[in-house]
């Protein structure tokens, strides 16, 4: 490892590993697909490897988004996956019982009540947290197991199909030469990002995922803060469940969204964010996102079978938090040089790597963090 | 029933009125259970009766139903009452079905051999999650997430498409039926009910047991205490993996192959039986016998939903929800109520 000043001040910088790893992912794609970085203008419409990245990873980077700020507080939404279906199936129902299903109005109508229910579902984990003090793994348990069953319940048990243009735009459509849903995207990182780096909000949001008895102390409205992040990451799953519905012009109440909040926070861990809460980064779990996205599309071109995406995921999984365990830094690269950049213990790094140089027992390295 | 081997509970120097000792009593969320299960059994009898409900076989089915989901929801417990979490139990389900049906069909193993073979497999895949969890400080939800994308690739890896067992001594394993008072139990429900006595045994008269509720009910001071912390932990993730494996092979004699897509999602009915169980998830307390009622009531759901004839499979899950929600909700009133 180089240890000159610049090297060290690039590498602890928040985004470093994560656009590291979506840069050897994208170049690992090179060899096998020599024009992956080329894009072509066909039809007014613009084509290519990179563009299909960002097309096809659009709802996950949507749902982690919501899924950062959730993290950010110290919880977890298990139910976006739900979410989305629940959405899905709700939007496309109203628009196929439509005489007219290219109405604008109907369609409008149609997606407001979709995000409307997904703004319902994320009312009901934030009471159930903020208010009912519950584990936030398992309330959202509780929409994560029954949703999917609302989900079909709505949809009656079948796929839903739908032919409308206007809907169709959403998850499936071109503007301006790009796919209508990377507008959508930007739209809600940017507002986010807005939101919580230009206001106060997001210091309010990290306050809260520090110490939320601490932060009501001081007069932060913690419970307040908790219930608007999960709305919000409600929001952003329903906006992805149309998304994911108009892309294929169908709600699949058992399928759709199926294991997306895994997905999403895998990429809100691999972006960098803590799951302690307590501090997060919008930036990082979009790349994050991208890099989920382009492993799988990496997947596909070299002609690996698409059957080990998982085992690939899960190596990518166990490295990323491998390499933000200060206890594992500590141990492999010595010193605690890395220690304590990702929300780990202050001096969990150096104790560890003191305890190595004696004894090696975790034992030993646990007493001496506690003492 | 329920135990009469308390978990060392502080006494109370006060003296409690009588409503809220009845309320703080750590039993009271297994009694609810079980009263639930036999209310939704009284509700069966009377609207069904004429349908055969009242057989001894449909009560018995439920333990031949649930076996496999009964013997991962006791290694949920254990992992659960440490206060950790194991979402990989699904997975390594799916891959320890997909797994025996490869050995024993592709590549003609007996399966004398192949069973010992899988609950290795199982328990060194709990182990390794237990070591990572325990030694690099990662959140039990994080690991046990990579390993339950791991173990559904390597489903995918042995075989994309699903493998049927036509092995003789597979189907009359499967087939065999031990009678018991006026019906039958199968094998894989002798041994899930074997599997519940053992860990009602280690839990409550063991050593072991004892450090497990230590652990999770508070880590700092089990550590204190001097208690071998970390050894208990990654303890607990062998045996859920192990309890995961042998659960594989109780699903794999029941459907008889193995399928990539096989118990997909099984762990978060592991987990919903183990919290209607009266399993705080902070850790701690609970019982296992909970658990088994929380699978009783899981599989009574679903044979009333057979029974009514009308109602679609979702409601399955609708209700698994709603009661989810309703005993986390009885939980967080008893729990805040013995704090204060």
């Amino acid at each position: 490892m180089t240890t000159t000043p610049r090297w060290r001040t690039l590498t602890r910088h928040h985004l470093f590993w994560p656009v590291a790893v979506l840069v050897v992912l994208l170049l690992v794609n090179v060899p096998f697909t020599p024009d992956f970085f080329s894009i072509k203008m066909t039809d007014g419409h613009l084509y290519g490897s990179l563009v299909s990245i960002v097309l096809f990873g659009s709802p996950l980077i949507l749902v982690a988004v919501g899924m950062t700020l959730v993290i950010a507080t110290g919880g977890i939404d298990l139910s976006v996956g739900a979410v989305v279906a629940i959405t899905g199936a709700l939007t496309c129902s109203y628009i196929s019982d439509q005489a007219d299903q290219d109405a604008l109005s109907g369609v409008l109508l149609a997606m407001g009540i979709g995000l409307a229910a997904a703004v319902v579902c994320g009312l009901w984990n934030g009471f159930l947290v903020a208010r009912m003090g519950i584990q936030p793994i398992i309330a959202t348990l509780i929409i994560m197991v029954a949703g999917r069953g609302v989900a079909q319940l709505i949809t009656d048990g079948q796929i839903i199909t739908v032919n409308s243009e206007p809907y169709k735009l959403i998850g499936g459509g071109y503007w301006l030469t790009l796919p209508f849903s990377i507008f959508v995207v930007a739209a809600v990182v940017a507002v986010t990002v807005a939101l919580t780096r230009r206001t106060a909000l997001g210091l309010l949001v990290e306050s809260v995922g520090g110490n939320a008895e601490a932060s009501r102390l001081v007069g932060i409205r913690s419970r307040r803060i908790k219930i608007m992040v999960y709305v919000f990451c409600a929001l952003c799953a329903g906006i992805a469940g149309l998304m994911i519905s108009s892309n294929t012009s169908a709600a699949d109440g058992n399928n759709a969204g199926l294991w997306i909040e895994l997905d999403a926070i895998l990429a809100v861990v691999i972006g960098g964010t803590s799951l302690l809460g307590g501090r997060f980064s919008i930036g990082g779990t979009v790349v994050g996102a991208l890099v989920i996205q382009t492993l799988t599309t990496t997947i596909y071109t070299i002609g690996v079978p698409t059957q080990t995406n998982l085992v690939f995921k899960a190596a990518v999984v166990i490295i990323v938090c491998l390499m933000q365990s200060p206890k594992f830094r500590a141990k492999v690269f010595g010193g605690g040089r890395f220690g304590g950049r990702f929300g780990g213990k202050r001096g969990a790094g150096q104790a560890a790597a003191r305890a190595d140089a004696t004894t090696t027992t975790p034992e030993t390295v646990r007493t001496m963090e506690v003492s | 029933m329920t135990t009469t081997t308390h978990k060392p509970a502080a006494p109370d120097s006060r003296a409690p009125s009588r409503a809220s000792r009845v309320l703080a009593d750590r039993r009271l969320p297994v009694l609810v259970t079980a009263a639930l299960f036999l209310l939704m059994y009284a509700i069966g009898l009377s609207r069904y009766q004429n349908y055969g409900f009242a057989e001894t076989q449909v009560f018995l089915n439920l333990f031949i139903d649930n076996s496999y989901l009964l013997v991962a929801a006791v290694g949920a417990t254990f992992v659960i009452l440490s206060g950790g979490i194991d979402l990989s139990v699904g997975s390594v389900i799916g891959f320890t079905t997909m797994f025996t049906a490869w050995l024993v069909e592709k590549q003609g193993l007996p399966l004398v051999l192949v069973i010992p073979m899988a609950l290795a497999v199982g328990a060194f895949g709990g182990y390794l999650m237990g070591y990572v969890i325990q030694n690099f400080e990662i959140q039990p939800f994080i690991v046990t997430l990579a390993g339950l994308f791991l173990f559904r690739g390597l489903c995918l890896v042995i075989s994309k498409e699903s493998i049927s067992i036509t092995d003789s001594s597979v189907s009359s394993m499967a087939q065999a039926q031990v009678s018991v008072g006026g019906g039958f139990l199968s094998i894989g429900a002798i041994v899930s009910l074997v599997v519940l006595a053992a860990a009602f045994y280690v839990l409550h008269y063991t050593r072991f047991g004892r450090r497990v509720y230590a652990v999770g009910g508070n880590e700092q001071s089990a550590l204190l205490m001097g208690l071998p912390q970390g050894g208990t932990k990654i303890a607990v993730y062998t045996m859920s993996g192990f309890c995961s494996a042998l659960a594989g092979l109780l699903f794999t004699l029941y459907i008889q192959s193995g399928d990539p897509l096989h118990a997909t999602g099984l762990e978060l009915d592991a987990i919903a039986a183990v919290v209607i169980g009266g399993t705080l998830l902070t850790g701690g307390s609970g019982y296992v016998v909970g658990t088994l009622f929380g699978v009783l009531v899981l599989g009574l759901i679903k044979s009333l939903i057979q029974f009514e004839g009308t109602l679609s499979s979702w409601w399955t899950k609708i209700a698994t929800g709603v009661l989810l929600c309703a005993f986390i909700l009885i939980q967080r009133t008893m729990t805040t109520r013995r704090k204060t």
